[in-house]
């Protein structure tokens, strides 16, 4: 039924319940006495409640404008820009890393060559938690999940011939990731390129790494410092580069729900804004290049509805926790990967279809940048022609199924609007939860963040061992027959270790001992200056040539190590 | 189910390896096993082939689970098998479970491994495993 000037006429909120009623009573109580429910119960990927059916009555409390808006508004609930992927398409970003800095930069021209448009690096275990390459015992995992790098000179030859004012990277570190910041802009500076012209980001989102990756080295607060520290470093000297990726990929991936995901993240994001107010740092100055990094699990629209909630509850918590003005310091910018947890070892052909699903989820939820997993993830470092495919997959999303023709397709829909709001509520309740223990940080140190994610995650796994969720190839649809699936096994080259032993022998015979010498004492020394900003002595020592592991040294005879009790 | 008289239950070292810290599938191990009736000790992340030799000596454990995402396998294995040999705990059933490619599970198998678990697998198959496989002790009288 339409008014006279052809716009829709809103039904009597009445009528409408009134039909919903008679139809439950009638229709749907007849095709369940013909066909009974599946389930006895439905719920999302999360366990909140899914309803038969949603009609405008489960969206009556939803306001239209302040609540759903437009893209490119505040709330920012339809997107961070207006015109979204009909003006500039999402970053294509693959993560790749491996062996020493030659062979990863081998595959970023390989993927560059395919078609990707942004870069994005993983390192290896010795890098991520401040070893050298020569360590005693942790030698044995060099170049093994990412690539190696000790020096600058393995960060030059990591983006040796990539335009590094053209193209923008991503860096996935995070305990050490002060020191590859300062790295990637001494590599910068030293091939002419200057600050101002770096684009990309670097993950140091050390937060979740006490909750949910494990990947630390320093206790929490001296750890956050460092954070607050590379934003303000950063907002001086590389104004287009982001400073931080807050993740909630690393809690999802270790058993969070949807929920759960976007409160701790946001949590995390509001404790750096907090932590930089506190040094003296405006949330304003550093909020417009925090950006964030979300997982794209199985369950399709709750996965959009997250997206569109984390970025209606930061635009919200920005604004009324933080004082923020400015509306870049409202907008949740945010990578997207699809979700390594969902691959199955058994019949892997079967991850591309899970992949697919994942990344359309990424995109009708407006990701600004995606990583799709490659099929042979869940057993090596993805081969060439895995990871093609999944390169292909965001390609064929993009130009062959419309799906980025419109802006947020989905908003509107009652069912997903619904969604948002929930997931916007149950994760705002949980960051009050948080604020209760005292604040991230505390939560993390009382074990409560982390006893958070251990149970959900054993909740899942009992879902699926008893049958309640299907995993198609694990406990249903599974092949007694498990020949060889015909994929081409990755090899990493033994000799990694070797060649990147002799760059690091090299390096470090060739520089100035004493500059080296004053250069890591300065970090030393300013490390106990609780006010100070260790980039710029980072960023020196860097220069001189000294190890990842050296300056990481230096922080830990200050700091300590970080060994919270082990519990299961 | 109850263990049987005279034998106490089975025990069972679940352990991270080197500087890996992805847990999740570790606890959920860990937590299964417990609740199977056996005595499990999670050694934590960052552990050595050293500390968890002996973390196994130390507990007089009959089972050691290695966890492992990292692609150090086949270096950190081969040190544990070699070590636990030269503690005369030849006769501990070692498992490993994580992201183990094809051909680097049936190298593991050879040098002794008991058996490898991927991503996906259900944990009565690793429970089960465990009961059929592990060297059972006596109590002491």
């Amino acid at each position: 039924m339409a008014n006279e000037d052809g716009t829709c006429k809103d039904a009597a909120p009445e009528a409408l319940a009134d039909a919903e009623a008679a139809w439950r009573a009638d229709q749907l109580a007849a095709d369940y006495a013909r066909i009974p429910p599946r389930r006895t119960e439905f719920t999302t990927l999360s366990g909140l409640e899914i309803k038969d059916v949603y009609t405008p009555s489960d969206v009556a409390s939803i306001d239209p404008l302040a609540d759903i808006g437009l893209p490119g508004v505040y709330p920012f609930t339809r997107g961070v820009r207006a015109s979204m992927y009909r003006g500039r398409p999402w970053t294509i970003r693959q993560v790749a890393g491996f062996g020493q800095a030659e062979d990863t930069n081998a595959r970023y021209r390989y993927l560059l060559g395919h078609g990707e448009t942004g870069l994005s690096t993983d390192f290896d275990l010795p890098t991520l938690l401040g070893h050298d390459s020569d360590h005693q015992v942790f030698s044995r995992e060099v170049g093994k999940i990412g690539v190696a790098i000790d020096t600058v000179e393995d960060a030059h030859a990591l983006f040796d011939g990539i335009p590094l004012d053209e193209i923008s990277t991503s860096l996935t570190i995070n305990a050490s990731a002060a020191v590859l910041l300062a790295m990637y802009r001494v590599v910068g500076d030293e091939r002419g390129i200057g600050g101002d012209q770096l684009t990309g980001t670097i993950q140091n989102d050390i937060l979740k790494e006490y909750t949910a990756q494990n990947e630390y080295i320093f206790p929490p607060d001296p750890s956050v410092r460092l954070v607050v520290d590379s934003m303000a470093y950063a907002a001086e000297v590389m104004p287009r580069f982001n400073p931080v990726s807050v993740s909630g990929y690393h809690i999802r991936e270790a058993g969070a729900t949807a929920p759960e995901e976007v409160g701790l993240t946001l949590a995390a994001g509001i404790t750096y804004l907090e932590r930089a107010r506190q040094r003296g740092i405006e949330p304003d100055s550093v909020a417009p290049r925090l950006s964030f990094f979300f997982d794209v699990h199985n369950d399709f629209l709750e996965e959009i509805a997250k997206l569109r909630a984390a970025r209606r509850l930061w635009a919200r918590l920005t604004r009324e926790r933080l004082g923020c003005r400015l509306p870049a310091s409202s907008m949740l910018r945010v990578h997207a990967q699809t979700a390594g947890v969902t691959l199955t070892a058994q019949q892997p052909l079967n991850n591309v279809a899970r992949v697919t699903v994942q990344a359309l989820a990424a995109v009708l939820g407006g990701a600004q940048s995606l990583h799709t997993n490659s099929l042979d993830e869940a057993f090596q470092i993805p081969s060439e022609e895995a990871i093609k495919v999944a390169v292909r997959t965001q390609q064929i999303l993009l130009h062959e199924t419309g799906v980025g023709d419109v802006v947020d397709p989905l908003g509107g829909s009652y069912y997903i609007e619904r969604l948002t709001s929930d997931i916007e509520d149950e994760a705002r309740a949980l960051i009050e939860r948080i604020d209760d223990h005292g604040g991230l940080v505390e939560a993390i140190k009382s074990g409560y963040a982390g006893q958070l994610i251990a149970n959900s995650s054993w909740e899942q796994q009992r879902a699926i061992e008893s049958g309640e969720r299907t995993v198609v190839g694990v406990n249903a649809h599974v092949d007694e027959t498990s020949g060889d699936p015909g994929i081409a096994a990755f090899k990493l080259d033994p000799g990694v270790l070797e060649r990147q032993l002799a760059r690091l022998h090299q390096t470090r015979a060739s520089r100035s001992a004493p500059r080296v010498r004053e250069a890591l004492g300065e970090v030393r020394r300013l490390a106990d200056v609780e006010e100070a900003n260790l980039m710029p002595a980072i960023e020196e020592a860097v220069r001189a040539r000294c190890t990842v592991g050296e300056i990481c040294n230096e922080l830990r005879d200050a700091w300590g190590e970080y060994r919270p009790p082990t519990t299961f | 189910m109850q263990p049987r008289q005279g034998r106490r239950p089975i025990k069972v070292v679940v352990a991270k390896l080197g500087l890996d810290g992805h847990d999740r599938g570790a606890k959920v191990i860990a937590r299964s096993l417990r609740d199977a009736g056996m005595e499990v000790v999670y050694t934590g992340i960052f552990q050595t082939p050293e500390t968890i030799v002996r973390t196994v000596l130390e507990e007089d454990a009959e089972v050691l689970g290695i966890s492992s995402l990292s692609g150090a396998h086949m270096e950190y294995t081969t040190d544990i098998l070699d070590q636990l040999r030269q503690a005369g705990l030849d006769d501990v059933l070692v498992l490993v479970g994580g992201v183990i490619p094809t051909a680097d599970a049936d190298d593991l198998r050879r040098l002794g491994v008991g058996q490898i678990f991927t991503p996906g697998t259900p944990t009565a198959q690793v429970i089960a495993f465990v009961e059929a496989h592990a060297p059972r002790r006596d109590l002491e009288p």
